[in-house]
């Protein structure tokens, strides 16, 4: 059980993190990153799975599975579009290189 | 070891493998395999989930899971690189639309008396904040998505929409201020009402922003999403999803900080701007006319230039253009000429976008400069092609501080000795903006689709030889 605090430690600790990791990061990677990490709050199809699944009355079930839906989508269309992004810098190694492939 | 044990270790091995993912994202030697960190990370916390005690409707769980992912793989796999920024737009919108789906059960089931724990105190202000942030990033990246898909008009404004707009916020916040203190006595009426609004929020607030501030308009819908992940995380005791959203959202809101930095914008003046309509006054006007060039006159103006300078924009994008200009830069370094691309921070629909596009086609690094490195080379520049791009070397955002994009950063290619620009027709840029650049004596127009464009000068320098 996480009571306010230690929740407010855990929001302030992870919003830390974040901050770090997106710090000094090249233009070049912004459109990956912004896809990626739309990829990772798709975390939230857990907590959608778990509302459904204790979900009571019809209404409640009608909203949790139109959750599960759209956070299921947010997770596997926030991969594809990051993947296929990323993708692209397969060819290229960072430094100077002449002639493309 | 019970089974919720087990279930919540997986969610912090899925906590850390996403924490290192988007961190080996951040770095290009290393980005390719940080989605797929990541990606693991999400299979172990659905998967695990799954087994959790008590968990009911289950049929419905996996369908679901199971349905939107096929469709969502399906459509993320199908689109064209182009098209990825609504894309973005659109899946954000649906995990915001998944976190309000969750805080609205969780008011719901406490209206009913069936909540797993008292919704009271800081539950329910974070499930109710949650709530009204993920909806308003639902609706908001569904407006944001619809206009980059060519669906809706560029923006909708009206007399007294500020006000309007402000009242319906207002509405939304006091409805959400009363269920918090009726918490023991919830409406489930009042609970739909309150997630109308929240919507509604949305779309009022998107509608009147412009082409040009949706990356920054997706960036914050981003950050949004991972706060309201994260609230809905807190109500539902769920740790990954609180360090998962928590994370995304203050990643997200540095990099819409960056992004608005980047056009000389403040987040503010992207969602409030447009009422404005710039600093007053009538825009000055422009004077001089466009000249044509055609495409034989253009090849040999670029074949015996010494520095060519080709600039990118959101056209390139949509004529799906990459490759062939790529082509076309090697015909030129082949003859010797100094080719460089020149990116604006915002060219294109998301910052990094034309990068993204560069590398696909396979143009190396390191002809890919920078605004601040290549600025100050305009100025020995022979030729500088413009593809596309129109509002980011609009040399108004720097003499008429009557315009709407007073003050943005822009691209220097007035200064070179000849300006190229390629473009379908004589009309204005996404911004709606007249480009005083097309009327400069040093400039020509030459009138098509980039890809044929392009075809055409290959061709022609190729005859040259």
């Amino acid at each position: 059980m996480i009571d306010g605090i230690v929740a407010l430690y855990i929001f302030m600790l992870a919003a830390f993190t974040g901050y770090e990791i997106i710090g000094r990061v090249p233009v070049i990677l912004h459109t990956p990153l912004m896809s990626g990490s739309n990829f990772v709050h798709g975390i939230v199809v857990v907590g959608a799975m778990v509302a459904l699944g204790h979900a009571t009355t019809d209404l409640e079930r009608v909203i949790g599975f139109l959750g599960v839906v759209l956070g299921a989508g947010n997770a596997a269309g926030g991969y594809v579009v990051t993947e296929r992004m990323l993708e692209m810098f397969k060819s290229s190694k960072p430094g100077p290189k002449k002639g493309g492939h | 070891m019970s089974i919720q044990t087990f279930i919540n270790i997986c969610y912090f091995v899925a906590a850390m493998l996403f924490i290192i993912g988007l961190k080996r994202m951040s770095s290009p030697a290393t980005a390719r395999g940080g989605i797929v960190w990541a990606g693991v990370g999400m299979v172990i916390a659905v998967v695990a989930t799954v087994f959790t005690p008590g968990l009911e409707n289950l049929t419905w769980i996996i369908a679901a899971v199971v349905v939107a992912t096929a469709l969502a793989w399906y459509s993320g796999k199908k689109v064209a690189m182009t098209d990825m920024p609504q894309m973005v737009a659109l899946y954000n919108g649906m995990g915001g639309g998944s976190a309000a789906a969750i805080g609205a059960v969780a008011l719901i089931a406490a209206a009913n008396g069936t909540a797993s724990h008292p919704m009271t105190g800081f539950y329910m202000a974070l499930a109710l904040l949650g709530s009204l942030i993920g909806a308003i990033a639902f609706s908001g990246s569904m407006i944001a998505f619809a206009k980059l898909q060519g669906w809706m008009d560029r923006r909708f404004t009206f007399p007294g929409q500020q006000v309007f707009n402000l009242l319906v916020f207002a509405a939304t916040v006091a409805v959400g201020v009363w269920l918090f203190f009726t918490s023991s006595s919830l409406s489930i009426t009042l609970i739909l009402v309150f997630f109308a609004l929240a919507i509604l929020v949305g779309l009022l607030m998107t509608l009147p922003i412009g082409g040009a501030d949706m990356p920054v308009v997706i960036s914050l819908y981003n950050a949004f999403t991972g706060l309201a992940v994260a609230f809905e995380g807190f109500v539902l005791q769920n740790e990954a999803m609180i360090i998962a959203g928590m994370v995304v959202g203050a990643a997200g809101t540095l990099l819409t900080q960056l992004m608005a930095k980047a056009m000389n914008r403040s987040i503010a003046n992207v969602l409030f701007g447009s009422f404005g309509t710039g600093g007053g006054g009538e825009a000055q006007s422009i004077a001089g006319a466009m000249k044509a060039v055609d495409a034989s006159d253009a090849a040999v103006m670029i074949a015996y230039a010494e520095r060519v300078v080709i600039v990118p924009g959101y056209g390139l994008a949509v004529a799906q253009a990459q490759h062939k200009i790529w082509e076309l830069t090697q015909q030129l370094l082949k003859r010797g000429v100094k080719v460089r691309f020149a990116i604006h921070p915002v060219a294109g629909r998301m910052p990094g976008h034309m990068n993204v596009l560069l590398a696909e086609a396979g143009v190396p690094y390191d002809l890919i400069a920078d605004m601040d490195d290549i600025n100050p080379e305009f100025a020995q520049t022979d030729v500088s092609i413009v593809i596309g791009a129109n509002d980011v070397v609009n040399p108004v955002a720097k003499t008429d501080p009557a315009s709407p994009i007073y003050g943005m950063p822009i691209l220097d290619v007035d200064q070179s000795k000849n300006v190229i620009i390629v473009k379908r027709g004589k009309g204005t840029g996404f911004a709606g903006i007249e480009n005083a650049l097309f009327y400069k004596d040093n400039a020509k127009m030459l009138y098509g689709d980039g890809q044929e464009v392009a075809s055409k000068l290959i061709a022609e320098l190729k005859a040259l030889d």
